[in-house]
């Protein structure tokens, strides 16, 4: 994609907190990264995972665990929720794959829910609380996160912002630099034709486990960022609901474009936000959101306007 | 920890009494699927509206029409839930999911799980996440009968026994009549069944149709015993979406009798160790997959 595409996003995600709320642009950069992550897996390999909440979720409480129990620094708390996602990808993904399609999906949203149950047994999750008060502590343990500065006179946590912004950007660009590698090539060689894939040599179940370990790790990278951001770790997080709405987020923006996801996720986290005052009516609204989709624009927002342009986004 | 016979056969009778939720709703997740190739992710709320039917035809049905003293009575909501959730069915296979058959199959399912959080969200925007309690349980089924080695109680008895008789009836449909010869057609080779002049969509809307209205019979048995709620639904569907794992969605026997095997071993989990009964299911759902990939019943693709 275009140079100057990429200057330009770069330049508003840094200016972004100066005109935006802040607390709004980093929960969208969490869910960017997530719906990135989970756009991998089913946009680049074809698969849909109907679980990724147990990664996005099950990381955001161990890195709370860590940073809150362990006094990690956030940094490290985000690598270990990262790791934690990578290695509960692995073994979820090495189950899943044994299945195909439609089962796939089962697979993975039942597999989940185990999660699910240990978020809400385990005796350091909090149960129906979630973990609360999560500190967000001092990066590198010099530079403090919760310092505010006054922007226009509204206090803004520039730090934890700017923390937040390059963990997004590193994630975006991993993915980027997977999509487009020759591994990128062989999954969506996987998601175009399986059995040729498999004729030509390639040892598909690798590729697969491969894209969803990495996809289950940057989604646990989203999720712990978040519960930095938000200093919360709770069920919601983890819940079905979660795998829900990353779906819908990439089925919106446009699955298997780079740039879909983050439109998705813009969508539905301003539909959120601006709709939070009709309380439970939102999932009515997501619900018909997945319809509508579903029945008549399938490509989504951003791969409808690749087909107008001709241009791959 | 002592464990008496007596324990463990009443953990187990209530475990099977789950056991024919999960067989009839898995049975209407494989019909559905045999032929329309989705996995009907709605197939839980649908089982929520069953109960809401039977609910709401027992408390406001009578106020609505303007006859306060009629009460949609049990043995009534059995038969006419099942009929309206199956005209939703009807409804929801000719408007939306009959234009999905020509692309992927997935798009089946992300279609009906927005229709899951749309119908889940209306219901819980009207009623009580607790729940409401449906008191229209019939005289006839209150009270316990003596099985020889237990008392239990007689309402779980019948739904154990009503929904062998549904079940076993869909398969003797499916797999011994002439119109179940069709359904079976249909499943191997669609065009070809065409062919001769056997109106296939109509054939996959009613089977549509008949597959929720599986869901809602379900959903009035359940109403008696666990407080109807909207969220009834989404805790059911995901434990069938593990039984059908388990089972393989090919065979209509093999979604039956998992079902009820799992039910009872879920209920065995619970006097044996409790905090594992709400994961015993999914737990199994794993060694399935580690051992055998297509599932008990399930054919290898």
């Amino acid at each position: 994609m275009n140079k100057k595409i990429w200057i330009a996003l770069i330049l508003l995600g840094l200016l972004a907190p100066f005109v935006v709320y802040p607390v709004f642009m980093m929960k969208l950069l969490c869910f960017a990264l997530f719906a990135s992550a989970f756009n991998l897996l089913l946009g680049y390999t074809g698969l849909l995972s109907f679980g990724h909440a147990a990664f996005f979720g099950g990381a955001s409480y161990i890195t709370g665990h860590l940073v809150k129990n362990s006094g990690l620094t956030p940094e490290l708390g985000v690598l270990g929720g990262t790791l934690f996602a990578g290695l509960l990808g692995y073994l979820v993904g090495s189950l899943a794959i044994r299945r195909q399609g439609i089962y796939f999906a089962m697979v993975t949203l039942a597999l989940a829910q185990i999660v699910y149950f240990v978020a809400l047994k385990a005796p350091f999750t909090g149960g129906e609380d979630g973990l609360q008060g999560i500190p967000r502590g001092d990066l590198f343990g010099f530079i403090d996160l919760n310092q505010v500065y006054s922007v226009g006179g509204n206090p803004v946590a520039l730090n934890l912002y700017y923390f937040v912004f390059v963990l997004f950007c590193l994630g975006f660009w991993i993915i980027h630099r997977t999509i487009h590698s020759p591994f990128g090539q062989v999954l969506k060689a996987i998601r175009e034709n399986e059995p040729r894939a498999v004729s030509l040599g390639y040892k598909v179940e690798r590729f697969k486990l491969m894209a969803f370990v990495l996809s289950a790790a940057l989604s646990g990278m989203a999720g712990s960022m978040k519960s930095l951001v938000f200093q919360l770790a709770s069920l919601t997080d983890v819940s079905w609901h979660t795998s829900g709405e990353v779906v819908l987020m990439t089925l919106l923006g446009g699955v298997g474009t780079v740039l879909g996801p983050l439109v998705g996720a813009f969508t539905v986290v301003t539909l959120q936000s601006e709709l939070s005052s009709v309380g439970s009516w939102i999932t009515v609204i997501i619900g018909v959101t997945f319809v509508i989709c579903v029945l008549l624009f399938r490509r989504g927002v951003v791969g409808e306007l690749g087909r107008l342009l001709k241009k791959s986004l | 920890m002592e464990l008496s016979f007596q324990t463990v056969m009443s953990q187990v009778m209530l475990g099977l009494n789950n056991g024919a939720f999960y067989a009839i709703l898995s049975l209407g997740l494989a019909v559905i699927f045999g032929l329309l190739n989705i996995v009907n992710f709605a197939h839980g709320a649908l089982y929520m509206l069953g109960a809401y039917v039977a609910l709401l035809g027992f408390t406001s049905l009578g106020p609505l029409i303007g006859m306060p003293d009629f009460h949609l009575n049990y043995w009534a909501a059995l038969i006419v839930a099942p009929l309206v959730v199956g005209a939703v069915g009807i409804v929801i296979e000719k408007t939306m999911l009959s234009r999905l058959y020509k692309f992927d199959h997935l798009y089946g399912l992300l279609l009906t799980f927005g229709l899951a959080l749309i119908i889940q969200g209306v219901f819980t925007n009207f009623f009580n996440v607790s729940g409401d309690p449906y008191e229209a349980k019939p005289e006839i089924l209150n009270g316990a009968v003596n099985l020889g080695f237990m008392m239990f109680p007689k309402y779980r008895l019948w739904v154990i026994v009503i929904s062998l008789a549904v079940c076993f009836g869909t398969w003797y449909v499916i797999e011994r009549t002439k119109l179940g010869s069709y359904l079976r057609a249909g499943t191997e080779n669609p065009e070809l069944v065409k062919a001769f002049g056997v109106n296939v969509p109509l054939m996959i809307t009613l089977t549509y149709g008949y597959g929720v209205a599986l869901a809602a019979f379900a959903g009035v048995l359940a109403a008696p015993i666990y407080s109807v709620s909207p969220v009834m639904g989404s805790e059911m569907i995901i434990t069938v979406f593990a039984v059908v794992v388990i089972g393989g969605m090919g065979s209509i026997m093999g979604s039956i009798v998992t079902g009820l095997l799992l039910g009872m071993v879920e209920g065995f989990t619970k006097v044996v160790y409790a905090p594992a009964s709400s994961t015993v299911i999914f737990l199994i759902m794993v060694v399935v997959l580690l051992v055998k990939p297509a599932g008990l019943f399930g054919r290898e693709s």
